[in-house]
């Protein structure tokens, strides 16, 4: 194991009766990363962060934690911390006493405790809430101080399960931008679950994409957004066609298909629907073998009153790397 | 328009049948009179009489010491019995559940005369004669009111989740130190609710006390009760208002704070700022 490496999983199976959660993973996270475990519910991303956690002990395979074995060691006794959907914010306790209960616990008394607990608060842009009780802060503001709390902690591993999931629209992505900026600053590798691609791609170094217990793909958010690696991974990762043509599959995606109303080499068919999609232009074509594709087209520099209408005849074509044939692909996932 | 009057009516007799009784006794508390049912103008005399009359206020004592023993006794295993069962396997909770609200749904009179026979084996067996007296009263009372606080306590810690205990863990506590700070500090509201229920439930229960009491070792609805066999005379009145002064303070006090508590859970008051 390399100096680089924070948590390495050996394949790790983790059953609950009958149903197999995480069925052999392997996985070597490294040391200051931004990874993201994506996936639809139920596709074990959960209970990998809850393995590495300590809440959740594996049926087969190794966990290491920094190098060491931490097979049957509680929670309490690694050196990760946990940033929880459910804030998890203790509601007897003022936002300062939070975010010092774990220092509490290491023993770190008085002066020195609140002040490490006020600069923790500090990072997360808080120190104003320092004497509130939880139940009166927002929710946005809830995540920030269970932020603090486990930072605080400085741990080798902070785990976040959905830290985000039950937020507004606008305040998750002010979270996003706020946990990329934190992450930068205090450089401790973060292991992020989450269910919505968009955030995994804006804010990961390496993306994960599970699905029933195993890993589909595991690369940047370039690599998995340009190259998917199983059809799964190119269904569930923004919008795909799934075009049959020639007798093969190819996996296209709208955005880099173009339309025009005449060209001799191209998918010939007939404009189901066209709407304007906030920043994009987004057509349904039925094809004239029968086939339904999606083409999306930025409304920057596009002449809208020439755009495509309902009924009309259109032609489409992509280049050719944007097509990725999908019979190559090893037969994993559902899709 | 008629029916919804007739309604009215109805509603209003129902509650006349059920309030009135206890609305004479009250009144006829502050009775001035000798005799219980003529009105000899208002006087809180009977009051001062039964606080006066030993074998009225050493029951009175009985009952309060025996309520506060019950509920705290009741607190202690009623809390641990909630916070156990969910941990359980199927097999070991599911009979130990049923066991909970067996003691709540058994007929009280069942329930005494079985107290009042295992408590004479009991004291045969162990060779002390009779052992009945205001300890079998406890015993017997703590009995049910551990499954009351069980109930509701049990609601608190199933609605709080495991997430909380799994934070403490998460921050380098043990079992031990979440118990202390975390999960106890979070139920407290549930078992202070509990542990006044527990004290209204004992210290205005007949059956059961009548069945497990000694000689020596009266409450204050066995006082009451016996009396009545020399008629009632307006001290009992007055006795009888102070039971229903102590019960009454006691269920709006639990109330309040399980009323709070849940508000405090809801009531989320955004600062300006996100």
């Amino acid at each position: 194991m390399s100096a680089e490496t924070d948590v390495e999983l050996r394949g790790v199976t983790k059953r609950f009766e009958d149903v197999v959660a995480v069925d052999g993973l392997d996985l070597t996270i490294r040391r200051g990363e931004f990874l993201s475990l994506l996936g639809p519910s139920g596709c074990g991303k959960t209970t990998t962060l809850r393995l590495i956690a300590g809440f959740e002990q594996p049926d087969e395979g190794e966990l290491l934690i920094g190098g060491r074995d931490v097979a049957g060691l509680p929670p309490y006794k690694r050196d990760v911390n946990t940033v929880f959907q459910s804030y998890a914010l203790f509601p007897h306790m003022t936002v300062l006493d939070n975010v010092a209960y774990g220092l509490k616990q290491r023993g770190l008394r008085g002066a020195k405790r609140e002040q490490k607990a006020r600069e923790a608060l500090e990072l997360v842009r808080l120190p104003q809430l320092a004497v509130r009780k939880p139940r009166q802060l927002s929710g946005g503001q809830q995540q920030r101080v269970a932020l603090a709390r486990a930072l605080v902690m400085e741990p080798r591993v902070l785990l976040l399960d959905e830290p985000l999931g039950a937020l507004d629209l606008k305040v998750r992505k002010e979270l996003q931008i706020e946990l990329k900026r934190i992450q930068s600053q205090v450089g401790i590798t973060f292991v992020y679950v989450t269910h919505d691609q968009e955030e995994a791609l804006a804010m990961s170094d390496r993306v994960v994409v599970m699905n029933v217990g195993r890993i589909e793909q595991l690369g940047s958010p370039r690599e998995v957004y340009d190259a998917p690696a199983t059809r799964f991974v190119a269904d569930f990762i923004g919008d795909t066609n799934f075009i049959e043509r020639d007798g093969a599959t190819f996996a296209v995606r709208p955005e880099r298909i173009s339309i025009s109303r005449n060209g001799a080499a191209g998918l010939g068919g007939e404009v189901v629907t066209a709407m304007v999609v906030g920043p994009a232009m987004q057509c349904l074509v039925r094809t004239d073998d029968g086939q339904e594709v999606l083409v999306r087209q930025q409304r920057q520099g596009l002449d809208e009153d020439d755009a495509p209408r309902e009924g009309e005849r259109v032609v489409l074509t992509w280049a050719e790397d944007a097509a990725l044939p999908l019979t190559t692909y090893p037969t994993g996932g559902t899709g | 328009m008629a029916g919804k009057r007739a309604l009215g009516a109805w509603t209003a007799l129902v509650y006349l049948f059920l309030y009135a009784p206890i609305v004479v006794v009250i009144v006829y508390a502050f009775n001035g009179g000798r005799q219980v049912l003529n009105w000899g103008g208002f006087s809180t005399k009977w009051f001062g009489a039964a606080l006066d009359d030993p074998t009225i206020t050493e029951p009175f004592t009985n009952s309060l010491l025996v309520a506060a023993g019950n509920a705290v006794i009741a607190c202690v295993l009623g809390t641990a019995l909630a916070l156990a069962l969910p941990r359980m396997r199927p097999w070991l909770r599911l009979p130990l559940d049923a066991l909970v609200y067996m003691t709540l749904v058994t007929p009280e009179i069942v329930f005494g005369i079985s107290a009042l026979i295992f408590f004479v084996q009991a004291g045969n067996w162990l060779g002390l004669g009779s052992i009945l007296g205001l300890k079998t009263i406890l015993i017997a009372h703590v009995v049910f009111n551990a499954s009351v606080v069980a109930l509701i306590v049990r609601a608190r810690f199933v609605g709080m989740g495991q997430t909380l205990e799994e934070a403490s863990y998460d921050l380098g506590a043990g079992r031990v130190a979440t118990f202390r700070q975390v999960t106890l500090p979070a139920l407290a509201p549930a078992v202070l609710a509990g542990g006044l229920l527990a004290f209204t439930f004992s210290f205005d229960d007949f059956i059961t006390s009548f069945f497990v009491s000694g000689a020596g070792s009266t409450t204050l609805p066995l006082r009451i009760f016996s009396s009545l066999r020399f008629g009632v005379s307006p001290i009992i009145n007055a006795a009888a208002v102070m039971i229903l002064a102590v019960t009454l303070a006691a269920v709006v006090l639990a109330y309040l704070v399980l009323r709070r508590s849940e508000q405090g859970r809801r009531r989320a008051t955004p600062v300006p700022g996100l």
